[in-house]
């Protein structure tokens, strides 16, 4: 056995069968065989086909990933399963609402930070925004812990979801 | 298909088993599936096999689908009928074995009400099963059991499941043909060419080759092991098999180096570690077969030949695989082989088979007899030597008893073999025997037990008394659960926890309460005896030897070893050195 071999983040993108049971064959997988989970994205993206798409973010060694994927095209309501971190060029992007309870100078400053972030205020009270932020996962990180000490209250984030770039489809 | 909208789902449910070609069904009735029942009552072309216990009805369909190739068909009721089903479907996963198992399940709109006799059924057996289906919908229901006999037979075969709520099963609906039913599950059987002239180039230059052949080539039919053994026989090399693959290769061939892996022949694990060009073909690199994977065979080349993608690559690296149906990938083998009109090394072969020799030199099976005590292996072989001429088929239960069954027996024939490997259960033998009587009632079904495993499924004697199947089972009673007790005397300094009963049924007493026949040896000079006159008779029979407790299964790889550090016999001193846990290897 290879030991100490590096740990590799990968996304992989699903498409399964919209069928009941089917988020919980993925994620039974995952949990039954000790794999990570860092993010976790579903919906239906094809309502003819009853298509839907998950995207995964997991990490592990080169022979885990392998072994995830491997273990995914052998249930059988997946149909493509595609590594965009190995199959060339992708984009990826990531949503989170962030309810910032500030009043004053923090205010203006969350404000500030939002323009520059291009997070647009999608809730305003007296003393609250809620700001919603689209970018890469490390945007959205970089976002919230700037928020941190301006009076941040709540987060809720998508999960990653990814696509390759080009012209074709998975 | 005139009255066809005049079905209700029971009907249904049975035109499609039928279509699919089941003959038998295993099963156990209760509230949730008593609409399948009468109609099961109504018909003739079914046949029911009624179990005394679900665990049993799942074995027993094993063993029909393993000594049949066909798929295997069981049918419990919902809740603890479902639950009982478990641990067959989990052992059926392990072992890759086509079934279809069909339970009952609470009216669709009391579904999540913890109704009586409810279990979320595809939830429990979600990882233990290869897929599993919960019909809402009576018009689903043709197109669901072609979909789930499909998928358990092709790929890598396995049990599927499906759920049948009452109101399903009891609505009208449409039947659909098998014929009308296109499933988008199509795994690959085509081995990549490429890969396969890759392969043959390095066999054909291959110095210290061996083929490790595992129970793949078996569940891909008899035309793969014919594949498989004019290939072997071409090029002249070794052949090994594992606990799941013998009866692949013939027992009786020069070629054959008996098993490997922990228990296995030390040819055969000696050849594994200093080959230079390992062959697996339908083999999963299993822990019972590697030991110690950093001491596991370092310097070879390795080809892995899997209709699983997921088995390529999981335990153990290697360096060319090929992933196709065993049976393709043979024939393309033999076909390249002969178009590029490939020559063994022969004097590096000659070399190699001089030094597999010296290992089987050492006749590492060899035990000494008594002519007081009943030596288990002794019993082992002369059942072998004595009915070997029927060409029984051989179930076995899980323990002592069933390594030295792998280790004494000969299985030239596929198919004639039915012992759980991956998941080790306890109780499998007797009644997936019964499952194997069923399908071949002229024939010879044996069923190599421990008095504790035996008990584990002893209810099924009523089964075999009731439906006339007249297996015959040899119990070799040690009065210990023999390998719990071999690993304490080895590895937990000799403290025998809990592995040894006090207390055993008179077995022959069983027997006749039973209604069956009932023998007992209890010297060497009455073994013959018993085993004829089991023979003889033409109903099921218990064979009770009582065995020498303190013998244990040599050779073994200890856990956390490798295929050359294997202890021979109890006067090996290399066993006082067990295993490490270092390097996260957990000694199971």
């Amino acid at each position: 056995m290879i030991k100490n071999e590096e740990i590799q983040r990968h996304t992989i993108a699903v498409l399964v069968d919209n069928e009941s049971g089917v988020l919980a064959r993925v994620i039974g997988l995952f949990s039954g065989r000790g794999y990570n989970i860092e993010s976790l994205t579903v919906a239906e993206v094809d309502a003819t086909e009853k298509l839907s798409r998950i995207t995964i973010v997991t990490s592990g060694t080169k022979m885990i990933i392998e072994q995830i994927k491997n273990q995914l095209r052998r249930l059988v309501p997946v149909y493509k399963v595609h590594d965009l971190t190995t199959e060339g060029p992708h984009v990826s992007r990531e949503l989170a609402l962030v309810k910032v309870t500030a009043t004053g100078d923090k205010r203006v400053e969350s404000l500030r930070i939002a323009d520059i972030f291009r997070a647009r205020a999608i809730d305003s009270t007296n003393e609250s925004f809620v700001f919603e932020v689209v970018g890469a996962t490390e945007k959205v990180d970089a976002f919230i812990s700037l928020m941190a000490p301006l009076g941040l209250a709540d987060v809720s984030r998508t999960g990653v979801v990814a696509i390759a770039r080009g012209p074709n489809p998975i | 298909m005139a009255h066809h909208d005049t079905l209700n789902g029971a009907e249904i449910l049975l035109k499609a088993l039928v279509d699919q070609g089941v003959e038998v069904i295993f099963g156990y009735p209760g509230g949730a599936v008593l609409p399948i029942y009468d109609e099961l009552f109504k018909q003739n072309r079914l046949r029911h096999v009624l179990v005394r216990h679900e665990q049993a009805a799942v074995h027993a369909a094993e063993g029909y689908a393993r000594s049949t190739g066909k798929v295997g068909c069981v049918l419990v009721t919902s809740g603890p009928g479902a639950t009982n089903a478990v641990t067959g479907l989990a052992d059926a996963q392990c072992d890759s074995v086509p079934l279809v198992c069909l339970t009952g399940q609470v009216p669709t709109h009391l579904i999540g009400n913890d109704a009586f006799q409810e279990a979320d059924i595809t939830g429990i057996t979600r990882p233990c099963t290869k897929h599993n289906y919960l019909v809402k919908n009576v018009n689903d229901l043709a197109r669901t059991v072609h979909e789930a006999f499909h998928v358990a037979r092709s790929g890598r075969p396995g049990p599927v499941l499906i759920d049948l709520p009452k109101d399903v099963i009891q609505s009208k609906g449409e039947y659909q043909p098998p014929s009308k039913v296109k499933s988008k599950y199509k795994p690959q059987v085509k081995g990549d060419i490429k890969a396969i002239e890759k392969a043959i180039e390095m066999i054909a230059h291959a110095k210290r080759p061996i083929f490790y052949v595992g129970g793949g080539v078996i569940n891909s039919g008899p035309a793969a092991c014919q594949l498989l053994t004019q290939f072997v026989r071409m090029t002249g090399y070794p052949c090994t098999l594992t606990l799941m693959g013998l009866g692949a290769f013939p027992g009786s061939d020069p070629l054959f180096l008996g098993m490997l892996g922990m228990h296995g022949t030390v040819e055969a694990n000696m050849a594994m570690h200093d080959c230079d060009l390992m062959i697996n073909i339908g083999a999963r690199f299993d822990d019972r077969v590697t030991g110690k994977l950093d001491g596991f065979s370092p310097d070879s080349k390795k080809i892995h030949v899997d209709i699983d993608p997921s088995s390529i690559n999981k335990n153990v690296v290697v360096d060319l695989a090929v992933v196709g149906d065993c049976a393709h990938v043979l024939e393309d083998m033999i076909k390249v082989w002969k178009a590029k009109q490939c020559r063994v090394n022969e004097s590096a072969l000659k070399a190699w088979w001089k030094q597999i020799d010296a290992w089987r030199g050492l006749k590492c099976l060899e035990f000494e007899n008594s002519n007081k005590l009943i030596k288990p292996q002794y019993a082992i072989q002369r059942v072998y030597e004595l009915t070997r001429h029927r060409n029984p088929y051989i179930c076995t239960e899980v323990g002592q008893h069933q390594m030295w069954a792998a280790q004494y027996l000969k299985f030239d024939l596929p198919h004639h073999w039915l012992t759980s490997g991956g998941l080790g259960t306890m109780g499998y033998g007797l009644p997936s025997a019964m499952g194997v009587q069923m399908a071949h009632p002229e024939a010879l079904v044996i069923d190599i037990a421990g008095e504790a495993s035996i008990q584990m499924n002893i209810q099924e004697m009523a089964t075999l008394v009731q439906h006339r199947l007249p297996v015959k089972i040899v119990i070799l009673n040690n009065q210990y659960l023999g390998m719990v007790r071999q690993w304490q005397e080895l590895i937990h300094g000799g403290r025998y926890a809990e592995s040894h009963m006090d207390h055993h049924p008179d077995f022959v007493k069983l027997a006749e309460a039973f209604g069956a026949v009932g023998l007992r040896a209890e010297q060497p000079g009455q073994v013959d005896d018993v085993i004829k006159e089991m023979m003889a008779v033409d109903r099921p029979v218990i064979v009770e030897m009582r065995t020498d407790a303190s013998e244990n299964v040599f050779p073994m790889i200890m856990p956390g070893m490798a295929h050359n550090e294997m202890v021979l016999g109890p006067e090996d001193k290399s066993r006082d050195n067990p295993g490490s846990e270092e390097d996260g290897m957990v000694l199971v």
